[in-house]
């Protein structure tokens, strides 16, 4: 359990680290499932042309596995606020989205077996620097 | 539907990916720091925080941008959507500096730049990883309701 001690002016190091990766893990876990779980529904502009948008609507929220991202996300989102609550934004949101994307591509490999060839660890690896950078 | 190129259609909802989702982060941290520091011993003020107004002009914001992103996910990969509308990077940067007045040093700049150039090389790629055909249950009766109608 993070404990913040009261009043935090400044968060530390290991702090703020921990409020990152609480919003990477939980946002990576909703993702992987949320994008497992469109591809199971398949391409939702034509199922909106074939059965209007209701039609569309229907397959997201009927597919369980939607709502087993969307808890994740939610999850994330609350981490997202709670790290915002005492960090800057130009930290927290870069930081958080391109650590997710690495770990994403990882995901994506391993779970939804994506084709992540070496254009797609390229650009983690060059996220990876950015990160690095934003974080100094 | 070709997955080998996006059309215009699709590079607009992704664009919205990119745009709406900045835009909500830029107005939840416009509303948080706002607020007295919340901890983990008072969770409700977390809750009561959703209903104060930059917060739920930043949530309506992250409405669109899910709607948008759950629609590209069902024609890419999650490791062509992500990276590709990572743009946001860059757009919450400006943001942060020319309306959070926040300051932001070169080393961040070049981060942001870094990422940007990481983006680059995944939009170039293939949008979509090719598997067998295979009509998805969803589609396949959403097909069976539109000859219904017919």
């Amino acid at each position: 359990m993070i404990t913040i001690p009261y009043p935090a002016p400044q968060p530390g190091f290991w702090t703020a680290t921990a409020m990152i990766a609480a919003i990477i893990l939980t946002s990576t876990a909703g993702e992987v499932l949320t994008a497992a779980a469109m591809k199971s529904i398949g391409d939702l502009d034509e199922i909106r042309a074939l059965s209007g948008l209701k039609g569309a609507i229907r397959a997201v929220l009927t597919c369980p596995l939607f709502f087993a991202g969307v808890s994740f996300l939610a999850l994330a989102f609350f981490a997202l606020l709670f790290a915002l609550n005492h960090l800057n934004l130009s930290l927290v949101a870069p930081a958080s989205a391109s650590l997710t994307l690495v770990t994403n591509a990882i995901a994506g490999k391993i779970f939804l077996k994506e084709n992540v060839d070496r254009r797609r660890w390229a650009s983690a690896v060059l996220v990876c620097i950015g990160v690095y950078l934003l974080a100094h | 539907m070709s997955h080998a190129r996006l059309s215009p259609r699709q590079y607009l909802i992704l664009g919205l990916v990119a745009l709406c989702a900045p835009l909500g982060d830029t107005c939840l941290s416009r509303g948080m720091t706002g607020l007295p520091d919340i901890t983990l011993a008072h969770p409700a003020t977390l809750i009561a925080a959703v209903f104060t107004p930059w917060i739920a002009l930043g949530i309506a914001l992250l409405i669109g941008f899910f709607a948008s992103y759950l629609t590209a996910l069902s024609w890419a990969d999650l490791t062509f959507v992500l990276p590709a509308t990572a743009f946001g990077n860059v757009i919450v940067a400006l943001l942060a500096r020319f309306w959070l007045h926040e300051p932001i040093s070169l080393e961040r700049w070049a981060g942001v730049v870094l990422i940007t150039v990481g983006v680059g090389f995944v939009a170039r790629g293939p949008s979509l990883t090719e598997r067998p055909m295979a009509q998805e249950p969803a589609l396949a009766e959403a097909a069976h309701a539109g000859k219904e109608h017919v």
